[in-house]
């Protein structure tokens, strides 16, 4: 039985589900009707659905930002990338009239390109990816902006806003988005050898180096996927409001992706990645707002209690923590 | 020899460089930009940022990062300026209570990251969100400082000639850049920082007190920003939760180089927060506040400089992207 626990306790995604478990827990005890779901118009409601449909362009990015983080380094552009594609979108749909598909793809190239750019500066002159992403970062609003002229600009274009607001078979579209980029991650995953390659690189880089393999190439791979990824976030969140706001379109996104990347229990140092921990760490964190809201903490309050609990779930992944907190239960226990 | 020196300081002369050019710019389309005022303006401008770049400087060093720094400006500014102002509070005792506590709230930073192996980078995070929920919960308004002494401080400065003369804010920045330099340089803490940064297992196997060493970085970097706090609220006479925001990010951009070869020194980051500031008043002058931020990245390009190893026609092109960028914000601004 202790052995089981033990081996329970020390699964990676054991302590993002105790969290997310935990949240949703306290919202069944406290908060009457959260679990409540409801069928309209064949849409299916409730604050399940929300925390899903919230947490779906967090969890696009969390996914891309998994493997960076998993080879070491970190991508704190996507929020920039965001907005550059939220920006040609818009600029497509409103000045243009460019044809859906047109729409969908252009500004996931650009996304790409992004990312390519950011991998060309890591390997290309061996800056550190916590800079250069930082130039993107700084870079990439203004230059969003740039695109837009330095205003919001409004559209309609319903095939396009359906990516955002639509739905389908009763769920928010965004979530099959979501699926679909993370099936076809995991396909990848599968079919070959990318997962080891990445490991490898988190891993050591030099060792991998000297084993034979391209550590440029897996790491130009990795930061083009992120970009692609914050790049599909960047319609959804654009599509949603059916306009472009690059001076404000997921300010903060990649600081939630990277808390929701660590909370599900991957760690900054490389190495090792767990997909489905970063998801559910998305939905701790989405949940946590939904929960925050509906029990009408006063706004002000919002950051102490989002700061309260990733303090909590940092202490709880930390091995030392726990060991102190079990050498704190059987003496309570004997006494 | 005289080469391995020069190749030292190349992010610092390259710093330098782009100051002296952007300077050089302005001062050539702007009337009265070339004057001893606009450069002493420089420093009581960016006090606060700089302070904070001192204090990142050791957590930088030694291989971590405090995202907290702008949440922490945020929250000792409003924090004097409810005290002072709502619970009339004498400015010294406030002062002195918002250092203690940035000195405090960077060292339980500091013992979460190190006791707990904690990535600094999330427990920061986590302080950042901290610090700004606090200080919306002090005071979700902009409150203004009118306390007597607090207004004078915020004039009071060293003439310097003719209208330029070298403030309070500014002295407090050069002091710490000073004192951060000799500590850096000259003692065993400062050399202990260098070798965290250089590795973390050698110094633990070295003997070299890692904990001691490690709490006292970020309770610096705590403290250094919780200074930067007071100068805010003296340089803006009032004090607001929902100051200085992105500053983190911009505190690592004045030190970029030394996370690209862990090495520093403090007069590379006072010039590249003059730099930083030049290219936000050359900004200011041709009218393109939106553009800011497209701008500021060209500081980054320093930290290629040492990577490309001097090669001239690289910094031809350098420049030129500068100008280029500011010719087209000013283009579309007028």
């Amino acid at each position: 039985m202790n052995a089981r626990l033990r081996r329970l306790t020390s699964l990676p995604l054991t302590w993002p589900l105790v969290t997310l478990v935990c949240i949703l827990l306290f919202d069944f005890l406290f908060t009457p009707g959260f679990f409540h779901l409801e069928l309209k118009d064949g849409h299916l409601f409730g604050s399940l659905v929300d925390i899903v449909k919230n947490a779906a362009p967090v969890m696009i990015i969390a996914t891309g930002m998994t493997l960076v983080i998993a080879t070491g380094g970190i991508d704190i552009s996507v929020g920039a990338v965001v907005a550059i594609a939220g920006a040609i979108a818009g600029v497509l749909v409103a000045r243009y009239h460019a044809p859906l598909l047109a729409v969908l793809v252009l500004p996931l190239i650009a996304a790409a390109l992004c990312g390519a750019f950011n991998s060309l500066l890591i390997i290309g002159f061996g800056i550190q990816p916590i800079i250069a992403t930082l130039i993107l970062m700084v870079m990439g609003r203004g230059l969003g902006q740039l695109i837009i002229g330095g205003r919001v600009l409004w559209f309609r274009m319903a095939s396009f806003e359906y990516l955002g607001t639509g739905y389908l078979l009763g769920l928010p579209v965004r979530i099959f988005v979501a699926a679909a980029l993370l099936a076809l991650l995991a396909l990848a995953l599968r079919t070959t050898p990318l997962g080891l390659f990445i490991q490898a690189t988190g891993g050591s880089a030099k060792a991998s180096r000297y084993s034979g393999l391209s550590v440029g190439l897996v790491k130009f791979v990795v930061y083009t996927f992120s970009g692609l990824c914050a790049g599909v976030a960047g319609l959804v969140l654009t599509a949603n409001i059916h306009g472009s706001d690059a001076a404000l379109v997921g300010t903060y996104i990649e600081l939630d992706a990277i808390l929701a990347v660590v909370i599900g229990g991957t760690s900054m140092n490389g190495g090792k990645f767990n997909l489905l921990g970063s998801l559910v760490g998305a939905l701790i964190i989405q949940s946590l707002t939904t929960t925050i809201f509906t029990k009408g903490v006063p706004v002000q309050f919002t950051l102490v209690v989002k700061a309260a609990v990733v303090v909590i779930v940092i202490l709880l992944q930390s091995g030392e923590f726990r060991r102190q907190l079990a050498a704190l239960v059987p003496r309570r226990a004997t006494r | 020899m005289k080469l391995r020196v020069s190749r030292r300081y190349v992010p610092l002369l390259a710093t330098l460089f782009v100051f002296v050019a952007i300077f050089c710019l302005g001062g050539l389309q702007y009337r009265a930009f070339f004057s001893l005022r606009v450069f002493t303006n420089l420093f009581t401008d960016n006090a606060f940022l700089g302070l904070c770049a001192v204090g990142m400087t050791f957590v930088i060093l030694s291989g971590g990062i405090d995202l907290s720094v702008g949440a922490m400006v945020a929250f000792s500014s409003t924090l004097i300026a409810s005290l002072t102002q709502l619970a009339h509070f004498l400015p010294f005792p406030a002062i002195a209570l918002v250092l203690v506590i940035g000195l405090l709230f960077g060292l339980a930073q500091g013992a979460v990251i190190h006791f707990y192996k904690a990535p600094a980078f999330i427990v920061t995070l986590a302080g950042m969100f901290l610090l700004r929920g606090l200080g919306f919960v002090i005071n979700l308004n902009a409150i203004p400082v009118e306390d007597p002494l607090m207004v004078k401080l915020s004039t009071l400065g060293i003439p310097l000639g003719e209208k330029a003369s070298l403030s309070f804010s500014a002295c407090v920045l050069i002091l710490a850049v000073v004192a951060t330099a000799a500590v850096l340089g000259f003692t065993k803490f400062g050399r202990n920082v260098y070798a965290i940064g250089g590795s973390e297992l050698s110094v633990l196997l070295m003997g070299i007190p890692l904990a001691r060493t490690k709490l006292a970085i970020y309770a610096l970097s705590g403290f250094f920003s919780a200074a930067a706090g007071v100068v805010f609220t003296i340089y803006t006479l009032s004090g607001s939760a929902a100051a200085a925001m992105g500053l983190e990010l911009d505190a690592p951009i004045i030190n970029a180089q030394s996370l690209a070869a862990n090495y520093t020194n403090e007069v590379g980051v006072a010039g590249k927060v003059r730099f930083l500031k030049n290219i936000a008043d050359a900004l200011k002058k041709a009218r393109c506040p939106s553009m800011n931020r497209s701008v500021t990245p060209i500081s980054l390009w320093n930290s290629f400089l040492p990577r490309l190893n001097g090669r001239v026609g690289t910094r031809i092109h350098f420049l030129s992207s500068q100008e280029i960028t500011l010719r087209i914000s000013r283009r579309r601004n007028s």
